[in-house]
């Protein structure tokens, strides 16, 4: 129960944290603002690695071999196309 | 590796989650911060690699290949406009992952005969139930943007009573599963597959103009299930990037109900625009719209000062923003000025229409907010209505029995003049008319938005 706690301290200062973060953030940015959260929730790919490399009987391995690929169509389509997009607004004005 | 080092290198990529997230506040580092994230991300996956708990590498470098292919391909192939569908399904994929996560950590343990603590077993629940709402709701909303499936709500009698009924099954069953000590697991499976029903009962009674809203709730349960799982599997990365992007969805949720001045809840439950079209109290009859040509259009906006475009989701559907780009380098070149009036929900999830905009090359100093520009209107000499219906419908302020009364609206009734550019006389999303339209002051471009334009941009050459 010990280590809940400390997890359920960490959550809440994050959330606050990412309330803070968020509010900046301002409106012209919002798509990639969302795909690149979005990125960052594939985290999860940490938690997939583990289960896919595990030898814990074939189910895991099949969860979790299906896992990372979810985990990690969504890191790496998440940054790639926040990417795209931000390169967008990156452009001088000036430029044809 | 040593778990500390494990711990200071997660510790590291959470630092720079939040570096780069502090770096989205500006269009000028907002690259570096997307890669600084990126780089995070990196860094967390290679340190989990080389964890002792992984002992075969077969199974684990297909799946990672196989994934960052396809999303790769994905992030290249999609188009701007689909890009609400894109978030959707990466928001369901990430969703998926944490159901996978969660479910394969709890038949690991009932293979094992291992008694889990209860918080973790707890947390398992929660993980595999958030993880599978937000994979069907996602897969949902995204049917519903790609127009595979109908975007007006669908009902059925007694859906509310039916989802709670779903809901509390679910805790039930979980509770159940989480009291017992032998070893049972129906009803772990029967939570998967009633919280994968869930997802989908939840997500069909809203309406496809709502969806901003429910792209944006799904993102944040994203994150929260992503946060369970790192409950779940005892890892802090886990839980600060998932409360990083519970806070961001939560936020964005709220933006788009205030800017169409509803609660979440009606936006979950109350099935908007399948009532509606009712509910107006005024209707057009008597009334004449006046009518122009792109000659005349062209003349107007070639001597305006000032010209203000609002562009809606129909300028995107009919993929005019190039040409919206080159119209306004044309008024420019003739003196005018011109800038863009970009409503909180005038594309299909928040900051939308900035994209699209900006994949056209205009300048992002020339958008603007609503709240900037509102007092602007008045002193502008040609305000331009693209495609755009109910977030420049003055009803919104005037008539309380219209559906929209209360929302936050442009102010394009207050330009000297208004032009709109419209397909035909049809009602907008919500079904109500639009007194903007009957404004003495307001001319009406009927026609495909691109192929008005264009008549226009040439006209302007011309002059």
């Amino acid at each position: 129960m010990e280590a809940l706690i400390v997890s359920v301290i960490i959550f809440t200062l994050a959330t606050f944290l990412g309330v803070e973060l968020i509010n900046r953030v301002p409106t012209t940015l919002h798509t990639p603002l969302m795909s690149g959260a979005n990125a960052i929730s594939g985290i999860t790919i940490a938690g997939a690695l583990i289960v896919a490399g595990g030898e814990h009987g074939w189910i895991s391995t099949v969860l979790g071999f299906l896992a990372v690929v979810f985990a990690m169509v969504n890191v790496v389509g998440g940054y790639a196309v926040t990417d795209r997009m931000l390169q967008m607004f990156k452009r001088k004005p000036e430029q044809k | 590796m040593s778990h500390t080092l494990t711990q200071l290198t997660y510790l590291v990529a959470s630092v720079l989650f939040i570096l780069g997230l502090k770096w989205l506040s500006s269009p000028a580092t907002a690259v570096k911060g997307n890669r600084i994230s990126g780089f995070g991300m990196l860094i967390a996956i290679v340190v989990t690699l080389l964890d002792q708990a992984i002992v075969t590498y077969q199974v684990v470098i297909a799946g990672l290949a196989v994934g960052s292919g396809l999303g790769l391909w994905m992030a290249r192939a999609v188009k701007m406009t689909s890009m609400p569908q894109m978030v959707a399904l990466l928001n369901g994929l990430g969703g998926g992952a944490s159901l996978l996560v969660g479910g394969a950590e709890f038949l690991r343990s009932e293979l094992v005969n291992e008694q889990l603590p209860i918080d973790t077993s707890i947390t398992i629940q929660l993980s595999v139930l958030i993880g599978a709402v937000t994979l069907t709701g996602s897969f949902i909303a995204w049917a519903k943007l790609q127009e595979v499936m109908t975007g007006k709500p669908i009902l059925f009698a007694g859906q509310k009573a039916f989802n709670a009924l779903l809901f509390l099954a679910v805790i039930g069953l979980s509770a159940y599963q989480v009291s017992v000590p032998e070893s049972v697991l129906w009803p772990f499976y029967a939570v998967v597959a009633i919280s994968l029903l869930l997802g989908v009962t939840l997500v069909i009674p809203i309406g496809g103009a709502d969806m901003p809203v429910v792209i944006s709730l799904l993102n944040s349960y994203s994150g929260i299930a992503a946060a369970m799982t790192g409950f779940v599997i005892r890892n802090e990365v886990l839980i600060i990037a998932g409360a990083l992007v519970g806070s961001s969805g939560i936020i964005l949720s709220q933006i788009m109900c205030k800017a169409m001045n509803r609660s979440l809840a009606n936006v979950l439950f109350g099935a908007f625009g399948a009532a509606a079209g009712g509910g107006s109290t005024k209707t057009a009859e008597g009334l004449t719209v006046r009518q122009t040509s792109a000659d005349d259009a062209a003349v107007q906006l070639a001597y305006a000062k000032s010209v203000i475009v609002v562009p809606g989701y129909g300028l995107a559907v009919a993929q005019a923003q190039h040409i919206v780009r080159e119209m306004a380098d044309l008024i420019e070149k003739k003196g005018g000025e011109v800038k863009y009036a970009i409503h909180p929900v005038a594309g299909r999830m928040p900051g939308h229409m900035n994209v699209l905009l900006a994949e056209a090359n205009v300048p992002y100093d020339k958008l603007f907010d609503m709240d900037q520009i509102n007092a602007e209107f008045e002193r502008t000499d040609v305000c331009l209505v693209i495609g755009a219906n109910d977030v420049v419908n003055p009803a919104s302020r005037t008539d309380p029995g219209s559906p929209i009364y209360g929302m936050p609206i442009l102010n394009a009734d207050r330009a000297h003049s208004i032009i709109v550019l419209k397909r035909g006389m049809g009602a907008g999303f919500a079904g109500i008319e639009n007194e903007l339209f009957y404004n003495p002051k307001t001319a009406m471009l009927f026609g495909d938005a691109k192929g008005s334009l264009q008549k226009v941009v040439t006209e302007l050459k011309a002059l």
